[in-house]
């Protein structure tokens, strides 16, 4: 690639990014979404800026899907991934099985010999682990009982792709072409080393896996530890990104999945104390791949094969979804998932997934499948990637409100039983414990909600009374007793939400006063604007304790520390109010800003010892000693 | 010679920084032997005191000191809150409140008015002594002996520091005397203030009894 050209690529690739991402964030569609109308407008079918060499960049971008399996290893705590074992064998399994054979016997009704049939089964019931988790992410709907489904089904594909990989030239009906899915190496590592028996390959196999574990838990930590010491912010993030790559390359060696070997690493990783500093060095680099492979995803689709026969592609198209989502609703059913979390998930694996891709390529390359075949299939997985976002918005805006108003929501809220509490707290996270033990520590009731699963249940282990719930619907508002509650505290940690949630409050509940956590000064405006009647920065106070905890060790007498940061308060607050109304008027803004400080430190700096004179005069002789003499 | 007395200082100062008069007294006991200074604004600045650590001094030391400027008559805010909760009923007073009974009570006051402005004639009419009685009630009501109060009068018209130097070193006497016992007990009662004439209240272990 030439220099120009790689920065033509770049440029093109970015500005697509760029533009239409956020653009689809705003209008609700998400970044998956953005990232592949990008790739389709950038693509040969519409601008054509890209042409050839995108799938190179996309078997490149596939990494991204390595990294994005290392990082949610890294969440994941191998006790809940033991406890995810059943999910993950016996939905994953039924469901790669079950599709597998469905869509092989359409495939050998309609004429297909059996091996293709097979071929075409496996390649397209795979669903995009890409797609599934990124969109699962950014709607937060991971930690719900769907979106924990949905992860044990594509972490068992991911690990189903490897024998697939070998059971294809199995399947093949001439003599096979030695070459291997050599494009395909990235995601998935395709070539047995032939020289090795069966069994040396097992044992290869076992000791690389150990080796992983036992380098990850043994090995990295003191690496880290060195490496972290030399406070080189880049040699972190380089160790981090060996470790991805170095994890990879050698799963690739065995012939096992690199996603699959990432995941692993990332797991061990999982409880050691670099990982949130993993987590954020890899975190950009996956982003991106990400982004890219969406993009080339959008790019790659062969509009001129869907033109050419388009009521059979998108039969096609439709034939796939419906047939996945129906066994993904039936098995989640026998799995008693209820029906809205079902409906969600089989929603979001409906699709065909970027393994796919390299199953059909490695098909063709095996002499599995004919070119003709491939063409539109290829094109049909990647118009069910591109609905997929679609289709989640679809259930999330049109099918899942229904369940709300018949009381069931993503996970159910639960029943609240807990009958009228004066209190309604929203949040239970760092501010609202506080709130909430203090109130509970004297004896008044308060109906707790929260929306972190994990969390609620380690609180009701200790007795607290914390329901699962959005505190911004009205129905669970309703269910947790706001009508007969006198006090609503909003301690919930987003501020958007926060805002959002007293805007609900305020229309429905108008008897409530309304206590609100505000995130930060912005925060504190918006919500003086809106009369809110008690505010606390989340910040402030501990701010001003640290406040005089240093006035009192560069020689201030307690006390007088004490009153210094009341003083302090006092204006502050006062400040903050008076800005609160100027907001919006960004000039008006600074100039309030500067007038204010310089206000403060006039009246500060007004008398001897630093204190605004209206305040502190008191206990001051001096006028007194002046009248006597 | 007896055990020496263990005195508690409750020192209650809220701007002790602008302080000529008790910072120097305060400065001039802090370090005897047997004598703990409770500075309460410093330890408790937001007068939420610790009743428990506060009844366990009292109990602990057989001569409690109240120092502090005279405000309004009275002493300042947080010396009267820790009244409120530490002198509590059961422990202090009342059937069962006997933990400070034989103890013995000084207050060691600060006033902005010369001698001269606490009589009748003067702006404050009332006599120190007056002033003072809801203290020496309290001392009574708690079953200790109340002893005339170490006073510094006309704090305003003190400004040379020789004079207040003065006035710590009559303090540390009269502290170190009610440690060490020597104090003529008998004179005591006759005294407005146990300051007024260290020569007969005090006596000098060259001409005490048991010396």
């Amino acid at each position: 690639m030439h220099n120009e050209g790689f920065f033509f690529q770049a440029f093109i690739y970015l500005t697509a990014a760029v533009l239409s991402v956020p653009i689809a964030k705003r209008l609700g569609l998400g970044s998956v979404l953005g990232y592949l109308i990008a790739g389709v407008i950038i693509g040969p079918f519409v601008l054509g800026l890209v042409g050839r060499q995108q799938e190179d960049v996309m078997h490149f971008a596939e990494f991204g899907v390595v990294m994005m399996l290392f990082l949610i290893g890294l969440e994941l705590q191998p006790a809940l991934l033991w406890r995810l074992r059943g999910p993950i064998l016996g939905l994953g399994g039924l469901q790669v099985v079950v599709t597998t054979g469905a869509i092989a016997l359409i495939a050998f009704l309609v004429g297909q010999p059996w091996q293709m049939a097979i071929a075409i089964g496996m390649a397209l019931a795979l669903s995009s682990t890409a797609i599934v988790l990124q969109t699962l992410n950014e709607k937060g709907l991971m930690k719900t009982e769907a979106g924990q489904a949905s992860f044990s089904v594509l972490l068992f594909q991911d690990i189903a792709v490897i024998p697939m990989l070998a059971l294809m030239p199995l399947l093949s009906r001439g003599a096979s072409e030695t070459v291997f899915a050599s494009n395909a190496v990235i995601l998935v590592a395709a070539e047995t080393s032939s020289s090795l028996s069966g069994w040396q390959q097992t044992l290869l196999v076992i000791g690389i896996v150990a080796g992983i574990i036992i380098v990850g838990r043994f090995l990295m930590r003191p690496v880290f530890r060195f490496i972290a010491d030399t406070h080189l912010r880049e040699m972190f993030t380089a160790t981090a990104l060996l470790l991805v790559v170095g994890t990879a390359l050698a799963m690739q060696t065995v012939g096992l999945s690199p996603a699959l070997g990432t995941f692993v690493a990332g797991v061990v990783l999982a409880e050691s104390e670099y990982r949130h500093e993993l987590e954020t060095d890899i975190e950009p680099f996956k982003g991106l791949l990400l982004g890219l492979f969406f993009i080339s995803v959008g790019a790659s689709i062969d509009f001129n094969v869907l033109f050419r026969q388009p009521l059979f592609i998108l039969g096609l198209v439709l034939g796939l979804i419906v047939l996945k989502g129906l066994i993904l609703f039936v098995l989640g059913r026998f799995f008693e998932q209820s029906l809205s979390q079902n409906l969600l998930f089989a929603t979001a694996l409906a699709q065909g997934g970027e393994f796919g891709f390299v199953l059909f390529s490695f098909a063709q390359q095996s002499n599995v499948l004919p070119p003709s075949i491939t063409a539109p299939l290829v094109v049909v997985v990647a118009l069910s990637m591109g609905l997929t976002p679609l289709m989640m918005i679809v259930n999330e805006q049109l099918i899942q409100p229904q369940f709300r108003s018949l009381g069931e929501g993503d996970r159910q809220p639960d029943d609240i039983d807990d009958g009228e509490t004066p209190v309604i707290l929203a949040g239970f996270g760092r501010f609202g414990q506080v709130v909430g033990r203090l109130l509970i520590a004297n004896g008044f009731r308060a109906t707790i909600l929260d929306h972190d699963p994990s969390h609620i249940e380690m609180l009701r282990k200790f007795g607290y009374k914390v329901f699962y719930g959005d505190s911004s619907r009205i129905d669970l508002l309703h269910a947790a007793g706001a009508q007969d509650a006198k006090l609503f505290v909003v301690a919930i940690d987003d501020p958007n939400k926060a805002l959002h949630t007293i805007d609900m409050v305020r229309k429905h509940f108008p008897h409530l006063k309304i206590l609100a956590r505000a995130i930060d000064r912005r925060h504190s405006y918006e919500l003086i604007r809106k009369g809110v009647e008690v505010i606390e920065r989340e910040t402030f106070e501990s701010s001003l304790m640290m406040g005089i905890e240093a006035l009192k060790l560069l020689g201030y007498r307690a006390y007088r520390a004490h009153r210094a940061a009341r003083t302090f308060r006092k204006h502050d607050i006062q400040a903050m109010h008076d800005m609160a109304y100027l907001h919006g008027d960004e000039s008006g803004l600074v100039a309030r800003s500067h007038q204010l400080s310089s206000d403060l430190r006039e009246i500060l700096q007004s008398d001897d010892y630093d204190l605004p004179h209206e305040i502190d005069h008191a206990w001051d002789t001096t006028d007194r000693q002046q009248d006597v003499s | 010679m007896t055990q020496p007395n263990r005195i508690l200082v409750l020192f209650a100062h809220p701007a002790l920084h602008k302080s000529r008069i008790n910072s120097q007294l305060i400065r001039a006991i802090a370090n005897l032997d047997s004598v703990t200074v409770n500075d309460l604004y410093e330890r408790y600045p937001d007068f939420d005191i610790d009743i428990e650590r506060e009844q366990q001094l009292l109990v602990n030391h057989e001569i409690v000191v109240f120092q502090h400027p005279f405000y309004w008559y009275s002493s300042p805010a947080i010396l009267k809150e820790w009244q409120d909760l530490v002198l509590e009923y059961g422990f202090a007073y009342g059937h069962n409140g006997t933990a400070l009974h034989g103890k013995k009570f000084l207050s060691a006051v600060s006033t902005g008015g010369t001698k001269q402005a606490y009589c009748r004639e003067g702006y404050n009419y009332y006599t120190l002594r007056e002033l003072l009685t809801p203290f020496e009630q309290t001392a009574r009501l708690c079953g200790m002996e109340y002893l005339p109060p170490f006073v510094v009068y006309g704090t305003h018209e003190t400004t040379n520091a020789e004079q207040i130097e003065h006035h710590a070193d009559h303090y540390r006497t009269v502290i170190t005397a009610l440690r060490d016992n020597q104090i003529n007990w008998d004179i005591l009662p006759k005294l407005h203030r146990i300051n007024q004439d260290l020569e007969r209240a005090i006596v000098t272990p060259e001409v005490a009894p048991h010396a």
